[in-house]
């Protein structure tokens, strides 16, 4: 009789497990997401970077109009992987898909959102803005070759500036990042020692110590004297750490705020960019931050459902029309108005099966 | 099991032990799907890594396995430097936590006054429930500037410049590195080994140790002599089971060890594991090669953990036939 309830007792056990087992197989299948019909969830893939906008987006929204967006921040490479395999509606990238690839994969692309990076430091008794740096001092620092704050490289462009005697610790992202993509592409574009590594989201870095994410570069700037780092700007603003003014393509030291990126994004020329194939590095102007890049949405030219397209385009059309306030409070930059009104123009070529676009924005 | 006291109980297994054969048999196949399902996804799982990571050992050959290149720009990988990062960390903290496991379980199976044994056999426990992130951010924001400041920065200012021990202990003063990530491992591995080989001290029959002292033997020539060597295979186990945790450890190690490819040249050198290099790498791949690369590195850490578990089994099978 005890045996009976020792028997039942793993009777519901093994039930449980297999239940839980059969649970855990159903998850094989993809997330039917690019199917879902028009009102319901739209779903979404991809870049970090510009997930908590989306998200401040989408919860405005929904609350206006009821459209429910479901943003899997997974990372840049995640997003391209998910919307080539047609699992979501679409997909975001911080790294923009070059023409070539976007045609292929009957893809077109966007920008959103304007982000940048910036270098940070920790040297004590100095402030942000103080140091001065070029993008071949930057790049001499990350290559190794510069070791010493108070090497007279370094001192030639700091008159005022006590530099202390102390190494230079070089921090870097370890995990594939747009941010990495974004740094070491600057880097490759205006130092020419530069070309030995390259650009891309995780590169063979020659010396110094990988933090995983902003906030483990962060963290190991913070915590070592004489490192430098880079983050994205709406994290550095965020949490306030000491950058460096950078020179750009003007020849002016530049600081890091929404202005010079604002400035960046307005001077570059977005009308040579076919498939917005553009990074904003070392843009012209005399205000522009030389490390700035946009976000971008991935979507099938061809949409199976119209009307899903649809709802991700009104969601994007909403988003510029009313989420610039949203996005200055992240500390994220806004689009420049033409540059708005050009993408809209290109969501002209997201067809349905009856090859007519399946979105047409609101005339302005 | 006092369920016999309970009548309720009583009453409902009499109607049921009418059909308890239909039962069984209901329940044998049960298992029997539930265990084959476990099997069939390990193979899947082994079968589906050989395939992704194929492209990488078609391009790079046995090279693979000896080349300590990771270039993603390039697209050149080598497993080397993650595999040494690997066996280097686990080797570590195994080195780090056995003495402390053995410590805990001989205090609380042999000397421990019973009102403290379960206030820290319960704390043992609660160390590895833990998650592993939680070690992470622990590690980096607080582990890492005190190791820096009171262990790191004295054992370096102390090494005579020249000698090999000065070679070894070189790094960046902030606390990351390969002995950093040591440290953390052994204290996550450390609750499950401990567990272990306290189930093992109790497992020891009664008669065996009142002989021993019976012969007039002190405590410590009972733990010495007789209690240590008759756990002695199924301790092996226990440690090959610590060392197994530590070789797929993942996130804890992100975030402490310093993410350089390559070899290791010093204990406060950045370095990386293999678990390491692919949470990092893995959701911002996009090249074949690179995806590939990382699928072979799992496939790696896969036979090398297997290796180990293997040997776990081998050795606690010896010690049951005994």
């Amino acid at each position: 009789m005890v045996l009976g309830v020792k028997m039942f007792r793993k009777l519901v056990i093994g039930v449980a497990a297999c239940v839980a087992l059969a649970g855990c197989g159903n998850n094989d299948k993809p997330a039917d997401g690019a199917k879902a019909p028009a009102g319901a969830q739209i779903s979404g893939a991809g870049a970090t970077f510009p997930a908590p906008l989306y998200a401040k987006w989408a919860e405005a929204q929904k609350a206006e109009t009821g459209f429910a967006l479901n943003y899997q921040a997974i990372g840049s490479g995640g997003g391209i992987k998910q919307i080539k395999a047609k699992t979501v509606a679409f997909g975001a990238t911080d790294k923009p898909l070059k023409p070539e690839e976007l045609e292929a994969d009957g893809l077109v692309q966007f920008p959103t959102v304007i982000g940048g990076v910036v270098p940070i430091i920790n040297l004590p008794g100095v402030t942000g803005g103080q140091i001065k740096l070029t993008g071949s001092q930057l790049a001499d620092i990350y290559l190794g070759a510069i070791t010493k704050w108070n090497d007279p490289k370094l001192a030639a462009g700091n008159p005022g500036v006590a530099l202390p005697n102390l190494p230079i610790t070089v921090v870097h992202r370890s995990d594939g990042s747009g941010t990495s993509f974004l740094f070491t592409s600057y880097l490759s574009a205006v130092a020419p020692q530069w070309a030995k590594v390259g650009a891309n989201d995780a590169v063979k870095w020659p010396t110094g110590l990988g933090g995983k994410g902003n906030d483990g570069v962060a963290a190991y700037v913070k915590q070592t004297a004489g490192a430098i780092g880079y983050v994205e700007y709406a994290f550095a603003k965020q949490n306030q750490m000491a950058h460096v003014a950078l020179q750009n393509s003007a020849g002016q030291f530049v600081e890091p705020t929404a202005q010079s990126f604002a400035a960046a994004a307005a001077n570059a020329d977005w009308s040579k960019a076919p498939g917005f194939y553009l990074l904003l590095i070392n843009e012209p102007g005399a205000a522009s931050w030389p490390i700035t890049g946009a976000t971008f949405i991935l979507m099938h030219k061809t949409q199976a459902d119209p009307a899903v397209g649809k709802s991700v385009l009104g969601f994007f059309d909403w988003a510029y029309a009313k989420g610039d306030a949203a996005a200055d409070e992240l500390a994220y930059v806004p689009l420049p108005a033409d540059l708005k009104a050009r993408v809209r123009a290109s969501w002209s070529a997201i067809v349905g099966a009856d090859a007519k676009p399946v979105f047409t924005p609101a005339a302005p | 099991m006092t369920a016999a006291a309970d009548p309720g109980a009583m009453a409902a297994s009499r109607p049921r032990s009418a059909r308890g054969g239909g039962l069984d048999r209901l329940f044998e196949a049960m298992c029997f799907a539930a265990a084959t399902l476990l099997l069939t996804a390990l193979g899947g799982i082994v079968v589906s890594l050989m395939i992704g990571g194929w492209p990488a050992f078609a391009h790079f050959g046995f090279g693979f396995f000896i080349s300590s290149e990771w270039d993603p720009v390039q697209e050149i990988y080598g497993a080397a430097g993650a595999v040494t990062g690997t066996l280097v960390t686990a080797t570590l903290a195994l080195a780090l936590s056995l003495p402390l496991a053995l410590g805990v379980a001989i205090f609380l199976v042999e000397l421990c006054p019973p009102v403290l044994r379960r206030p820290i056999g319960t704390a043992v426990e609660l160390l590895a429930g833990i998650p592993s992130i939680v070690y992470g951010m622990w590690g980096l924001f607080v582990f890492a500037p005190w190791f820096a400041k009171t262990v790191q920065m004295p054992i370096m200012m102390s090494a005579q410049p020249g000698t090999v021990w000065e070679t070894i202990t070189t790094g960046v003063p902030n606390g990351a590195g390969i002995l950093s990530a040591s440290i953390i491992l052994a204290i996550m591995i450390l609750p499950f080994m401990a567990a272990t080989l306290r189930e093992l001290l109790l497992s020891i029959p009664p008669q065996v140790r009142e002989s021993a002292y019976g012969l007039g033997s002190t405590t410590f020539e009972v733990i010495r002599k007789v209690s240590l060597p008759y756990i002695r295979t199924g301790a092996i186990g226990a440690v090959m089971l610590g060392l197994g945790r530590a070789l797929g450890e993942t996130m804890a190690v992100t975030f402490i060890i310093g993410n350089a490819h390559g070899f290791p040249t010093s204990i406060f050198a950045s370095g990386s594991t293999i678990a390491s290099t692919i949470a990092n790498e893995f959701a911002e791949a996009t090249g074949v090669l690179h995806t590939a690369s990382l699928t072979a590195l799992g496939l790696v850490l896969f036979i090398i953990t297997f290796a180990v578990l293997a040997l776990a089994r081998i050795l606690i099978g010896r010690q049951a036939n005994l």
